[in-house]
């Protein structure tokens, strides 16, 4: 057979030798580098305070954080300082944020609520981190039966249905701020050994794990040493999206009266009593825990979405 | 297929058994009677009531009649109102649940799918940070701080709708807005994403090429694929959906079974809690079922019966 002719090969009259120079080698430059030479994690953060939401959402957040802890001290009010003769005062002047129906001061009442919320979002979240990294590491990197037996467990829990668990275990354990981080924390550890263990499954068949093993290196040092940092990325993300769903969670129980109890403030307590004060125009009372709960949702999730494009190797220049 | 549908269906049944169980052990480790706070009962009338109630049986007696009952669909009696079952509770508030939960979903994926649409359309110009800036709110937004804002703005400030119950479509709007609007922005958001991605592909700018009109392009070959990660996250919003009702019921005082879950809590009404837990329960692992089968109906390129694997 007789081979086609293609139409791309160019007739060689066409091209002309001028058209191409030798370009003369630079050695002084060939030791340099392009740019400064970044880690992993000085690249992130560079990417991450590009990004104007998330440092908003960041700054947002230490501001709260630094309230949560100062702010009870500026206000001369005590969280269950009742005042009946003073219900339901307008913001002023004495009371930054208003009254609510007995009378409590709300400017104190809302920080110790942030104190509340951080506190739940931030436990729930390194609870997670600690049993989903373990569980999720040691599935990934035994595989084979150990890791199906695992993941048959992971699945039977992934299925069951989060917040009913929750609320069942709390009609059971009473409501207190430790039985909600316990309840939260049962199944919540799921989702994190979910994505470790995809995380690990892939990094362990990597020529660095291999030479690892190949000194002799115990699994344990190279699940911390090896395999771990180079998963910090999604988990992290998973991490700061585990904070805000905690936070809702907890307002949502003590809205239906399963989480803290009043006299106690958090902001689904603040939100719950502030239900009927609110029909009579009674704004304040609702307006600042609601404001503060949506905000901080919205600074977490603002903030894990810029850490998830930051912390992507992929997106990396 | 059929393998996969079969294996699906035990793990079911398994998840299902796991929470009766579950349910079951924690009504069990809760401390004192149901009966104990009732001063006036002497200790006869509290003997007689506990056998009643099976309570005297050993608790292996007490947990394979409980687990015969589950099987027969029969929730038994309320504690509380002794003259109602929990069947009857059931019936009267799951159809009213359902309907909120049916107008909610379709609420959310449709307006949530068009936002989605839209924003991806006009990709970084001012329809897309509207929508986005719409979506991270919703999602930053509690459901029950919403229906309280709604109820004061709408209802009684300015006296457009109806603040409470359930009787006519207008009682509806706020409830569904309320329950609809963190669902939507989820969804809105992902099929933003997916757009994207999906618009960029060679199909797609082969349709073009063709000269296709632009709607018969979207509708026709992009959303298609855009819309199966909506698909896979359906699952979990039900479930948003389902327990948003617990709140939203409670605020707008709809009397369906979130808020007959909600009042058996605070009462402590324990085979109502059991019972309506129990159901919840099935009812949203077999929707989840049923979303997985869906998807492996849908979606071609996945061929679920080799699943298993990695994530």
């Amino acid at each position: 057979m007789k081979p086609r002719k293609t139409n791309h090969s160019p007739s060689p009259a066409a091209v002309q030798d001028d058209w191409f120079k030798w370009k003369e080698k630079d050695l002084s430059k060939a030791e340099s580098v392009a740019r400064p030479s970044l880690s992993y994690w000085q690249d992130a953060w560079k990417r991450l305070v590009k990004n104007k939401l998330a440092m908003a959402g960041l700054i947002f957040l230490v501001l709260l954080t630094v309230m949560a802890i100062i702010g009870p001290m500026l206000s001369p009010y005590k969280v269950d300082g009742n005042d009946l003769p003073n219900q339901f005062l307008p913001p002023s002047g004495d009371h930054w944020f208003g009254t609510d129906s007995l009378g409590r001061d709300v400017f104190t009442r809302t920080w110790y609520g942030a104190r509340i919320s951080l506190f739940v979002g931030l436990m729930a979240a390194l609870i997670d981190f600690f049993v989903g990294v373990v569980y999720g590491g040691i599935s990934g990197y035994k595989g084979g039966r150990t890791d199906n037996i695992m993941m048959r467990i992971v699945e039977v829990l992934y299925g069951l249905p989060y917040l009913l668990v929750v609320i069942l275990l709390l009609v059971v354990l009473g409501p207190s701020l430790t039985t909600i981080i316990i309840a939260l924390t049962v199944t919540g550890w799921v989702g994190m050994a979910r994505i470790v263990r995809g995380q690990v499954l892939q990094i362990k068949n990597y020529e660095f794990v291999l030479a690892s093993k190949s000194f002799g290196t115990k699994t344990k040092r190279i699940i911390r040493k090896n395999l771990l940092p180079n998963t910090m990325g999604p988990i992290i993300v998973q991490m700061t999206l585990t904070v805000p769903s905690a936070i809702f969670a907890e307002a949502f129980l003590s809205f239906l009266g399963l989480g803290i109890q009043s006299p106690f403030a958090s902001w689904g307590v603040m939100a719950n009593d502030a239900l009927g004060a609110i029909l009579s125009g009674y704004w304040w009372t609702l307006f600042f825990p609601a404001f503060f709960i949506s905000f901080t949702m919205f600074a977490f999730n603002v903030l894990g979405d810029g850490l998830q494009d930051a912390l992507d190797p992929k997106l990396r220049k | 297929m059929t393998r996969y549908i079969l294996k699906r269906l035990l793990m079911m049944i398994i998840t299902i058994w796991i929470i009766v169980t579950l349910t079951f052990v924690l009504m069990k480790a809760v401390p004192g009677s149901p009966f104990n706070e009732e001063r006036t009962t002497n200790e006869t009338v509290q003997a007689n009531l506990e056998a009643h109630y099976n309570l005297d049986e050993p608790y292996i007696v007490q947990y394979l009649l409980y687990l015969k009952s589950i099987v027969t669909f029969d929730f038994g009696p309320s504690i509380k109102q002794p003259t109602e079952t929990v069947n009857d509770l059931l019936g009267r508030g799951f159809p009213i649940s359902f309907e909120l939960g049916i107008v909610t979903i379709i609420v959310a994926v449709i307006s949530g799918i068009i936002l989605g649409i839209l924003a991806a359309l006009r990709h970084n110009g001012i329809i897309d940070y509207l929508a986005m800036s719409f979506a991270v709110l919703g999602i930053s937004i509690p459901n029950f701080v919403l229906a309280t804002l709604l109820i004061q703005k709408l209802a009684v400030d300015w006296n457009l709708l109806p603040p409470a119950t359930w009787s006519s479509p207008a009682h509806m709007v706020l409830p569904v807005i309320a329950l609809a609007t963190g669902p939507m922005a989820i969804i809105a958001r992902l099929t933003r994403s997916t757009m994207l991605e999906v618009l960029t592909q060679d199909y797609i700018k082969m349709a073009r090429a063709k000269g296709l009109s632009p709607w018969k392009i979207i509708f026709k070959h992009a959303l298609k694929n855009a819309l199966m990660p909506v698909v896979t996250i359906m699952g979990t919003l039900l479930a948003g959906i389902l327990t948003g009702t617990f709140v939203i019921e409670k605020i707008f005082a709809i009397p369906g079974m979130g808020r007959y879950f909600v009042e058996s809590i605070n009462q402590r009404d324990y085979p109502v809690i059991m019972g309506t837990t129990v159901f919840y329960s099935a009812f949203l692992i077999f929707m989840l079922f049923l979303v997985d089968i869906a998807y492996g109906i849908l979606d071609p390129r996945i061929k679920i019966h080799k699943k298993g694997g990695g994530e």
